[in-house]
């Protein structure tokens, strides 16, 4: 493995800046390591070789020209598969798009391109963003690199593993029900849901479009701001964008401090149904940021229990509406279609081909909670409980100035284990959910292995609305002493790819003493 | 059971999908199980609670009536699975709305 | 499929039943942009060329609200009499169709923009007392149009029986007002004619808006009709049927009026209405049975989630208030009272689509009664020749009232002014322009008017006997003569007098 995969991309941009290496030997380091790897990994549904290296090269021209970099010109950059992309298809994981070619680039695709990042291609993620194992994708899953045997958790299963498995050092994913955060937590990453309207959604294959956030996921927490600020701002193209200033989470993730600043443990979001590893590892990050300086409490948030019914809810309903559009007239799959079958017919034969499992049991759950007759009963119901769960939050945030609590209720789970289980898959976003139903941002950061599997465990930080990077600093002052007290960063403790040619099989005591 | 075969069967024709009678019998009894475990929010008392459908209070967010330009029409009907006098060939529409 | 159903006559289902009718309209707004994109929402052009990925549904497309569409719904709720929302949201009605590309259509639900006002209207139904009607509007709202299918195969081009259709997108996305009455239930015999009167004036006042160029033929105005029928003095309304594909003001009477009398004949016959959605047919006047509205969609409405809420600030609503026109009614009125036209007059005007026309050419200077004269008269017959709209005729207002200044100022006669006319609708140029060209100008010198005078005087001796044994009558024959000698061009009345003086 080239050093160039194992650098953050603070300091690849660094080196770019000063000259020491190329965007084209970046990028070419990567997309070796890519293709050494990603056979077992399966990050990647499409790999852009060539169009990263031009992208590279015209960032080593603009540079050789004397032009200033920006700070992720020339750093590579894994896009989930949800983004439309004018130069590679897009699928969102699902054989309905048919190897779909847009017309257009996401505004996120946009910005990448003007900061002259380089998009590696397209990553692995469960159809339509509907999982949280990976196991989803038409495609194929993608693997765990810390044990390629677990899910790297979902949707963005693909763009977690890629940055946990050195094939890029960044990576773009969304946030639906927790979609960045959970599988940033069981790969040992980090991974940021901004607040809603933060980042644009335009480009996005909207599976709730309420809820659907785009966010990064990096090695460091200052990697995840730096792509964070260099994607997030107002779009014109959605309406839902916030018309305001971003906020200034770079200089956050600098700042890494938590002196006396006041913390609450959501009293809901632990006790039965969590793993004893990611408990105990959770408190002991709770402990660490208290020897920090801050002051923690524990704060109630009665209606939480109520997140996950209603997010069960309001997912599917929008996203029964949202999917409707893939019915082989215009674009993607068509099935059926023998000359005499009505467009009726060839719309169902297509769908019941082109969707998996997961989608068309949501289909058909939002299409029952939006029926007349059970409208309010369920979706009416949802969303009272949507501002039961911001009034919490509200609440909360009233007393402290930011609330934590574990990631995922448990480590990595092993493959096929949940495939047929809806209600134990749907579980693993118990913690993240109530950030998605209120809009606010919430960051997830490693804090140790579980000791029982020697799993990654992720501490979930939450802030109030547009208070970013609030969650930048605590997660870096969080990332910082852990990085310390282990002597080297969690990644470095993970065996699944690289167990030979890795760092001593004793330095995975570090983390999960 | 909160619901039935046929409520299924209902939802698969609202939702145009042609699910085979094996798919029925494993979706049906999955959708009540979730069902079931959703309905968890009508506990909830919500007497003059009102629903969220945003999660941030934006209103009024407008575009100025602008033209912009269009795509190229080769380039609208690419991805079509059929295509004819510059249109998206579909299959025979049952009935008039 | 289209066998005429039985049918009781008019007057007999009337003596019966009471009709209750009720109306939505839908207008295509004149934004320059399509309502959730940058697309041009200009009528036709070549297939899918007015189309992005926005309005196209494509995956990941998101809506963004046209200020002017809002603005212009705002134009008609006002002028309607309407009360604005505070806060309000779009919603999806969600159901799967080829033309539709999202298979949602964005539109209001249960939270419309305008709602709960009315619009005045006088039904004149000729030997009857003009009535005067005020229709409740329900509620105003604004959503997406669709694409546009073809039909290809079969026999007949229609949906029933082809083979395949093509859709064309270049409409989708285009704003759309849908207008939505509260049920009429008070206009007896009078409901066909309540129905075409409400929709003729509804368009004047979208009109005169300029929010929209409310043309029926091209489908920027179209119209449902719902019509029930209950047992007379029974108090309750009856089953609905919704009659769509209604696309002129004379299809909009008849429509109702086929459906009061095939209801009726439903209800006679001991059975029930069924609640659905009838085709009218231009062709037969009738109406035939479409999609059942018992296994209807379910349309699984719910607040758009791309979109945010709409809550027009106060200022904005009044400031367009403010800018409204004065609206037709008000207008009519004010004209009519200037004019010093009775009611039947105005009911001529009207009825004759000239009332505009004749407003604009007052407004250039004519007088009214020149105006009228010249709309009602030379130029309706111009148009009934050739099967032409009045306002479709070559020629405008002010260029009539140019006509009519030249005739009143003695340049020109009546004669002459018909020729000025002819020259302009073939395109000779205005009619100063005309004039010229074909050297038009009455002769009033005397000279030459007494030698033509004289000539006929001698041309026609027992005439000038007749006029000069007293029988004053008779001068009307040389007169014409002279007129016919002169091509037209001499003062009739300068030729009358001279004759008389010659010869009594």
């Amino acid at each position: 493995m080239s050093e160039l995969t194992t650098m953050t991309a603070a300091d690849l941009s660094a080196a770019l800046r000063s000259k020491d290496v190329s965007a084209t030997e970046v990028t070419q380091a990567h997309l070796d390591r890519i293709a050494e790897v990603d056979g077992r990994v399966h990050a990647f549904l499409h790999v852009a070789a060539e169009e990263a290296l031009a992208a590279a090269e015209q960032v080593d021209s603009r540079r050789a020209a004397g032009a200033e970099l920006g700070p992720l010109a020339g750093v590579p950059v894994a896009l989930k598969d949800v983004f439309t992309t004018i130069d590679m298809p897009t699928t969102a994981g699902s054989r309905i798009l048919n190897q779909w070619r847009p017309p257009y680039d996401a505004t996120i695709t946009t910005r990448l391109r003007r900061a002259g990042a380089i998009i590696l291609g397209k990553t692995n993620m469960d159809e339509f963003a509907m999982g949280s194992s990976t196991e989803n994708s038409a495609f194929g899953p993608t693997r765990n690199p810390w044990d390629l045997s677990r899910v790297p958790g979902g949707s963005s299963g693909g763009s977690a593993a890629s940055v946990a498995a050195y094939e890029a050092p960044l990576a773009i994913g969304t946030d639906t029900g927790g979609s960045i955060r959970q599988p940033a937590a069981v790969c040992g990453i980090t991974g940021m849901k901004p607040t809603y309207g933060g980042n644009s959604r335009y480009g996005l294959i909207a599976f709730a479009s309420s809820l659907d956030t785009p966010g990064p996921l990096a090695r460091t927490v200052l990697d995840a701001a730096l792509l964070q600020e260099a994607i997030s701002g107002h779009d014109p193209m959605d309406a839902t964008s916030i018309d305001e200033a971003a906020p200034p989470v770079v200089a956050a993730a600098r700042q890494a401090d938590v002196a006396g600043l006041r913390i609450g443990v959501v009293t809901e979001l632990s006790g039965e149904g969590y793993q004893p590893g990611v408990l105990s590892r959770f408190s002991q990050a709770v402990e660490l940021l208290e020897s920090l300086g801050a002051k923690v409490t524990e704060v109630s948030c009665p209606h939480f229990r109520y997140a996950l019914p209603a997010y069960y809810l309001i997912a599917p309903s929008e996203c029964s509406s949202n999917l409707a559009r893939f019915d082989a007239m215009r674009y993607g799959l068509r099935v059926g279609d023998d000359g005499t079958r009505s467009a009726e017919e060839v719309m169902s034969l297509t769908r019941e081909a082109g969707f998996g499992a997961e989608v068309k049991r949501r289909i058909m759950l939002g299409t029952y909670a939006l029926s007349s007759g059970y409208y309010e009963a369920y979706y009416g119901k949802a969303q009272q409980v949507r501002t039961l769960i911001a009034r919490d939050f509200e609440a909360a945030f009233g007393q402290v100035d930011v609330l934590v609590s574990p990631t995922t209720p448990t480590t990595a789970f092993p493959l096929g284990e949940r495939t047929d289980d809806p209600m134990a898959m749907y579980l693993a976003d118990l913690c993240t959910i109530p950030s998605n139903l209120a809009g606010n941002a919430a960051i997830s950061v490693p804090c140790g292995l579980a000791p029982e599997d020697g799993l990654p465990v992720g501490l979930q930080v939450m802030t109030p609305v547009l208070a970013d990077d609030r969650a930048y600093r605590v997660a870096a002052a969080a990332e910082a002493a852990f990085t310390e007290r282990w002597g080297h960063p969690l990644l470095a403790s993970a065996k699944g790819l690289d167990g030979a040619s890795g760092l001593d099989a004793d330095d995975t005591k570090g983390a999960g003493r | 059971m909160s619901i039935t075969r046929d409520e299924v069967v209902h939802l698969a024709r609202l939702s145009r999908l042609a699910l085979g009678q094996e798919e029925l019998d494993h979706l049906a009894p999955q959708l009540d199980q979730i069902i079931s475990a959703v309905a968890r929010v009508q506990e909830v008392a919500a007497e003059g609670i009102p629903p969220t459908s945003h999660a941030l209070p934006l209103t009024n967010v407008f575009r100025e009536d602008e033209i912009v330009p269009c795509l190229a029409a080769d380039v609208v009907l690419s991805e079509a699975p059929a295509v004819e006098q510059q249109r998206f060939k579909v299959p025979r529409i049952l009935a008039e709305d | 499929m289209t066998t005429a159903p039985p049918l009781v006559p008019y007057a007999e289902a009337l003596e019966r039943y009471e009709p209750a009718i009720g109306l939505e309209t839908h207008v295509e707004l004149g934004t320059v942009t399509k309502l959730f994109c940058g697309c041009p929402a200009q009528f036709g052009g070549e297939p899918n060329t007015h189309v992005c990925p926005v309005c196209l549904g494509l995956p990941g497309s998101l809506p963004v609200p046209s200020r002017a569409a809002i603005e212009f719904t705002i134009r008609i709720g006002l002028a309607l009499n309407c009360s604005i929302a505070e806060w309000c949201r779009f919603a999806r009605k969600n159901y799967f169709y080829p033309d539709m590309p999202k298979d949602f259509q964005i539109s209001q639900y249960d939270e419309p923009l305008c709602t709960d006002g009315w619009l005045d209207v006088m039904v004149d139904e000729g030997d009857a007392e003009p009535q005067h009607v005020r229709v409740g509007i329900e509620r105003v709202h604004l959503e997406e149009d669709t694409g546009k299918s073809m039909h290809v195969g079969g026999a007949t081009g229609r949906i029933h029986g082809a083979d395949y259709s093509l859709v064309d997108y270049n409409r989708a996305g285009i704003p759309l007002v849908e207008i939505v009455t509260k049920p009429i239930t008070t206009a007896g015999a009078f409901a066909p004619a309540v129905a075409r009167t409400y929709v003729a004036e509804l368009r004047e006042v979208v009109r005169s808006l300029g929010v929209s160029d409310v043309r029926m033929e091209e489908g920027s105005l179209r119209c449902d009709v719902n019509t029930s029928l209950a047992p007379r003095g029974s108090g309750v309304l009856g089953t609905r049927t919704e009659t769509k594909n209604v696309n002129s003001l004379r299809s909009v009477e008849r429509a109702v009026r086929s459906e009061i009398e095939r209801q009726a004949a439903v209800l006679d016959a001991g059975g029930t209405v069924a609640l659905e959605t009838r085709h009218f047919h231009e062709d037969t006047g009738i109406t035939t049975s479409g999609r059942s509205k018992e296994e209807a969609e379910d349309y699984r409405y719910f607040p758009e989630p791309d979109l945010v809420p709409l809550a027009p600030p106060r200022e904005w609503v009044e400031q367009i208030r403010r800018s409204l026109p004065e609206l037709p009614s008000v207008r009519r009125e004010r004209l009519q009272a200037e004019w010093q036209l009775s009611d039947a007059d105005m009911a001529a005007l009207r009825n004759a689509d000239a009332f505009d026309l004749v407003a604009g050419t007052v407004a250039a200077g004519a007088s009214p009664a020149g105006a009228r004269k010249w709309w009602l008269g030379e130029l309706s017959r111009r148009a009934n020749e050739t099967g032409a709209e009045l306002a479709g005729l070559a020629i405008t207002p002010d260029q009539v009232a140019r006509v009519a200044e030249l005739v009143s100022s003695g340049a020109l006669n009546d004669q002459l002014a018909r020729q000025v006319i002819d020259g302009v609708l073939a395109g000779e140029g205005t009619p100063d322009e005309v004039v010229a060209a074909r050297g038009l100008a009455v002769v009033s010198d005397d000279s030459a008017l007494t030698a033509a005078v004289d000539e006929a005087i001698t041309a026609n001796p027992d005439v000038a006997d007749k006029i000069r044994s007293g029988k004053v009558a008779a001068a009307g024959v040389l007169v014409g003569a002279v007129m016919k000698a002169t091509r037209g061009q001499a003062d009739a009345g300068k030729v009358r007098q001279l004759i008389l003086e010659k010869l009594t």
